[in-house]
């Protein structure tokens, strides 16, 4: 779904390549209260850039400040190279597309596209043609001269996506654009989004406290906390690698145990779990004081259950079943492990039948691969 | 309702009424009475909705039919009632009717009742005018205020009335008679050496009519205002709109119907206002309300009078009628889904 990794499409790792979009130590205080405290971000053209956070996180504010309604408290934006100070949201490069969507109610489709050409005193002809070309991008042709009481959500989202698209903005910025639309709607816009963004090579600022939403429509992630970008990466790289106990929590279920460190080598780490109950072996080093305390994250379905002891000393504990949810492609055990800790499992339902299948109060092992763990020091 | 900047005033009435009416039901002497009727073949329904039916037709229809009758009886210059009947029963058993339109062609033939109708329609709209373009900027700006604030300036906007009307008129004579407070003030500044004269003007007149009729207009229009979306504003900046121009594109067009209801408000009240030509307007002001008055107790001449009574209230019928036709339109556009 998200835009295919090809040649050049990660520009975040070329060194000589020019952001589009330059955040320079912005902060934004209301009063007392940081709401974005000292972000720097830089975005490549093109690129399907989700603001993930939880609300009040200062996601909204930072997009708010992109769009012009908020100015920061400190720090710059750039937009291709141009600094947005005291450039109001009329004369910005920037469209928006409003989580509620903001259509106009008293103006048609047609009329709530064509406001913002309208504004740029185009010719008649130019505007109708833009019009009538965006709205056969999103789909809408034939819904012209309706009100947008009379569309559905899935089409009012649309025409506010036209109206936004239309002015052919430098950067478009979608606040939590799929929020609105039920569960399988939302899926098939994610595709029509991806595609349309492909097509039309504006770069997206999404906004999204859903992590589905980040996962599938973006090239990069920041996850945001408290004001601050707290990692930014492509969905693999913060999913795979959290940098923190928040980003792990955050994005996804995930296992957590607590230990010290008790070996330390370059290729290795062991770290006594007593959460756990064992030896947790991590494949790759970690620089981190001796001794100190950190927490080794798994991820639910890079787990395995078995009945029998799996071999080796590390990366294991036994515990008893205490509940199993069948979700239709997949199973999720929780799992008690002797330390009394809960584990979360899952396990694909790969046959129709499976017989002799695990089942409540039944005492397992559960282990996992000493690639599997990430560990993290905060 | 997708859109709450479309309910009409009706509309949130009959919720209102709608949610009144299910707190009755729900009371145990409600239900008692109504076990009763609905042995008599009354349900408590029918019983509620007439209320309002049974008011209108003590307070509003049988006084019209009187009225009505009055205005096609003839004039009888002596004796009480000072009309003839319309009917009578001749020598106790024919049954004679005398109707006459005679009433109605002498407001036509004679100027002075055209022009007092005409003198009125101006001073209502123009009154209705100033109304907007007073009113529209506060109701704005309660709209847009701290929240906290909202309800003291409204409460401020309807301070007045817990003053009587006819008080306030009599304060305003105080104010603007040449001895006044205003006369005397810029007398004393220097301004001006000798008293301005603004009592029994146009100009005080509307003073009057402008200052009473104000909240109505305001109320209905903040009733609008405050339930605008802000984002919609935004929305056509961001689009490359600059604030007036958006105001005038989005908040402009979506207040219409604040603005229709609150005209209507200060136009029909203002179009029969009496005691202020009265009280503060000019000898010369003519009003059909003046007029109506003066017909009945001036010259007792009540066929006349309730003909003009008639006309007055059908030239206020039609814009009502067509204001009720746009709400049903805008409202019916809304189910449309």
């Amino acid at each position: 779904m998200a835009a295919r990794p090809d040649e050049g499409t990660a520009p975040w790792l070329d060194p000589k390549a020019q952001p589009y979009i330059r955040i320079e130590n912005v902060t934004k205080k209301f009063g007392e209260f940081v709401a974005v405290d000292d972000v720097t971000l830089n975005v490549y053209r093109g690129e399907i850039f989700c603001l993930l956070g939880g609300s009040g996180c200062g996601k909204t504010t930072l997009l708010r400040m992109l769009a012009g309604f908020e100015r920061p408290t400190s720090g710059r934006i750039f937009i291709d190279g141009v600094p947005m100070e005291g450039v109001p949201p009329y004369e910005r490069p920037v469209n928006m597309m409003f989580q509620s969507y903001a259509l106009f109610p008293h103006m048609t489709v047609e009329q709530n596209v064509a406001f913002g050409l309208k504004q740029e005193k185009l010719p008649r002809d130019e505007i109708r043609d833009r019009v009538a070309e965006m709205l056969s991008i999103v789909k809408l042709n034939g819904l012209e001269k309706r009100k947008p009481h009379q569309l559905s959500g899935g089409q009012r989202q649309r025409v506010a996506l036209a109206r936004s698209l239309v002015k052919r903005p430098k950067l478009l910025l979608l606040d939590e654009p799929l929020g609105a639309l039920d569960k399988k709607l939302r899926e098939h816009t994610q595709f029509e989004l991806v595609n349309i963004q492909e097509r039309l090579g504006v770069t997206f600022i999404v906004v999204t406290h859903d992590q589905e939403e980040a996962m599938t429509l973006a090239s990069r992630i920041g996850v945001m906390n408290q004001g601050s970008i707290v990692q930014v990466g492509t969905p693999h790289d913060i999913y795979e690698f959290p940098n923190s106990r928040f980003v792990a929590e955050f994005i996804g279920n995930v296992n957590m145990f607590e230990g010290r460190i008790v070996e330390d080598e370059p290729d290795h780490v062991t770290i006594d779990s007593p959460d756990l109950g064992g030896v947790i072996y991590v494949g790759h080093g970690v620089s981190t004081a001796p001794d100190a305390i950190v927490w080794a994250a798994i991820r639910p379905e890079k787990m395995v259950l078995s009945r029998e002891q799996p071999p080796g000393e590390y990366n294991r504990a036994s515990g008893i079943i205490k509940e199993i949810a069948y979700m239709g492609d997949l199973s999720i055990y929780i799992v008690q492990l002797d330390s009394g800790r809960r584990v979360r499992v899952t396990k694909p339902n790969t046959y129709r039948h499976a017989e002799n299948e695990l089942t409540w109060d039944e005492r397992v092992w559960v282990s996992w691969d000493e690639s599997s763990s990430v560990v993290v020091t905060e | 309702m997708a859109n709450p900047s479309y309910v009409t005033l009706g509309q949130r009435i009959l919720a209102g009424l709608d949610k009144a009416l299910t707190t009755v039901m729900a009371s145990p002497p409600y239900r008692w009475s109504q076990g009763i009727l609905r042995r008599a073949g009354v349900t408590g329904r029918t019983l509620v909705i007439a209320v309002p039916w049974v008011w209108l037709l003590i307070f509003f229809l049988i006084p019209f039919i009187i009225v009505f009758k009055i205005s096609f009886a003839e004039t009888r210059w002596l004796g009480s009632p000072p009309y003839a009947p319309i009917w009578e029963w001749v020598e106790g058993h024919a049954l004679h009717v005398k109707i006459t339109f005679a009433n109605y062609l002498f407001l036509l033939s004679d100027s002075l009742y055209v022009q007092a109708f005409l003198s009125s329609l101006k001073v209502a709209s123009v009154s209705t005018i100033l109304c907007l373009l007073l009113g529209y900027p506060m109701a704005y700006g309660i709209a847009r205020a701290d929240p906290s604030w909202r309800n003291t300036l409204l409460l401020l906007v309807i301070l007045p009335f817990w003053t009587s009307f006819l008080l306030r008129v009599y304060a305003w004579m105080g104010l603007l008679n040449n001895h006044g407070v205003i006369n005397q003030f810029l007398m004393w500044t220097g301004i001006i050496d000798e008293p301005i004269v603004m009592l029994q003007t146009d100009f005080a007149m509307y003073i009057g009519i402008v200052y009473s009729y104000l909240p109505f207009m305001i109320l209905p229009l903040y009733s609008n205002l405050e339930k605008h979306d802000p984002t919609l504003l935004e929305a056509a900046v961001d689009l490359g709109c600059r604030p007036f121009r958006a105001f005038l594109s989005i908040t402009l067009p979506l207040s219409k119907p604040g603005i229709i209801a609150g005209s209507m408000l200060v136009f029909i009240p203002a179009v029969g206002e009496f005691v202020i030509p009265r009280l503060l307007g000019g000898t010369d002001s003519l009003m059909i309300g003046r007029v109506l008055w003066d017909e009945y107790f001036l010259n007792r001449n009540w066929p006349v009078a309730s003909a003009v009574a008639i006309a007055l209230l059908l030239l206020l019928v039609i814009p009502i009628v067509i204001f009720q036709r746009y709400q049903l339109q805008e409202a019916s556009g809304e189910q449309q889904r």
